[in-house]
């Protein structure tokens, strides 16, 4: 499991506007590069990237090769209720990682 | 690479004066003055900052047991907020066992061949790279504050003897560009002083996190010179003058670069 850091506010009022910060470790190896024996480092990426409010899809991202190392994604969405902010990292092998993160609106 | 090289001789010719005197105390700034606004923001947000994700890493390696012993960094040190905090401000140092200095992760080797009887880690390797940006991370903010004393200063003065050495097909010595040159432009970057203090790094161009050792050899390259071999007396020494040199500024660890 690779590590994340996700930034939601703990508190925001109905209708704010609230920023998401997510960064995750990994290589993002873009399969362009020749490794020290002379053949090339297979590709290894993750390519998708999707964020639900309570179940709602609010933020979807497609990653591409060109994209460093331990992607840092940042975004805005509205806040409207209390819940969970779930964020899913998937890589080009369809490995997802899940993680959760707790918001209560007032 | 050819084009990087006469850049560099143009600039070092349009430069070519005696070696000024070192920089003034109250001139020395941070590395991170030197850096666009946006790298140093991303180094001061924890939640943007990548080596934070290293640095995590390392909190579990340091509650990790391991080796024969079967114990955690923790198990003897406790929480490293507080038995860390300073400590790699602290750092090259004198070490009993030796008669000579040795840097954080030498030291944290040292601990982990001797009291945990664990295998030794690679330098550059993830863990040391984890456990040393966890335990720097503990001093941000704090001092430089490296031993001057008499048993330190002849390696303190090495340190200063390979920093003034011109060296390589280059022709070039570090305090050429750091300590004259600082705050001008080679290659559209702007020479910073050369003040470690936010090692180890996440640099931009590695993608990864780094020790000053990976650093130095890096610009021995740049100016065409053998580098040293990881963990050499030679980069200790420099290590060590490096951070004498930038005594009371405030610790960055982990610092982002581009």
């Amino acid at each position: 499991m690779a590590r994340a850091l996700i930034h939601v506010p703990a508190s925001a009022k109905k209708g704010d506007v609230i920023e998401i910060k997510t960064l995750i470790s990994h290589v993002m190896e873009t399969g362009y590069r020749i490794g020290i024996t002379g053949t090339p480092i297979p590709r290894d990426i993750i390519d998708d990237f999707v964020c639900t409010y309570n179940g709602e899809e609010v933020f979807r991202a497609k990653l591409y090769p060109a994209i460093a190392a331990n992607p840092f994604i940042t975004f805005f969405t509205v806040a409207t209720a209390s819940g969970t902010l779930a964020f899913a990292w998937t890589d080009q092998h369809g490995a997802t990682q899940v993680q959760t993160a707790a918001i209560t609106v007032e | 690479m050819s084009r990087a090289a006469f850049v560099i001789a143009a600039f070092i010719a349009a430069t070519a004066v005696a070696r000024a005197a070192d920089i003034p105390w109250d001139q020395r700034r941070s590395d991170s003055d030197f850096v666009s606004a946006d790298t140093r923001a991303m180094q001061n947000d924890d939640t943007a900052n990548p080596a934070m994700l290293v640095v995590l890493d390392g909190e579990t390696l340091w509650n990790e047991r391991t080796g024969t012993t079967n114990q955690s960094c923790a198990d003897c040190h406790g929480d490293a907020a507080k038995s860390m905090k300073g400590v790699a401000a602290r750092y090259p140092a004198m070490v009993a066992e030796q008669d000579r200095p040795v840097d954080l992760e030498q030291r944290i080797m040292m601990s982990r061949l001797a009291d945990q009887k664990a295998a030794a880690l690679p330098f550059e390797s993830k863990e040391l790279l984890a456990l040393t940006a966890y335990i720097a991370r503990q001093s941000r903010g704090m001092p430089v504050a490296v031993k001057d004393d008499a048993q330190a200063k002849p390696f303190i003065a090495a340190g200063r003897a390979i920093f003034e050495r011109r060296q390589g097909q280059l022709d070039l010595s570090c305090a050429q560009c750091h300590d004259d040159n600082w705050g001008k432009k080679l290659a559209g970057n702007l020479v910073p002083q050369a003040m470690a203090t936010g090692y180890p790094i996440y640099r931009l161009e590695w993608q990864e996190v780094g020790l000053l050792q990976r650093r130095l050899r890096n610009c021995m390259s740049g100016m065409r010179a053998e580098p040293y071999d990881f963990g050499a007396p030679e980069l200790v020494d420099l290590e060590y003058f490096l951070m004498w040199r930038a005594r009371g500024l405030a610790m960055e660890s982990p610092a982002v670069r581009p």
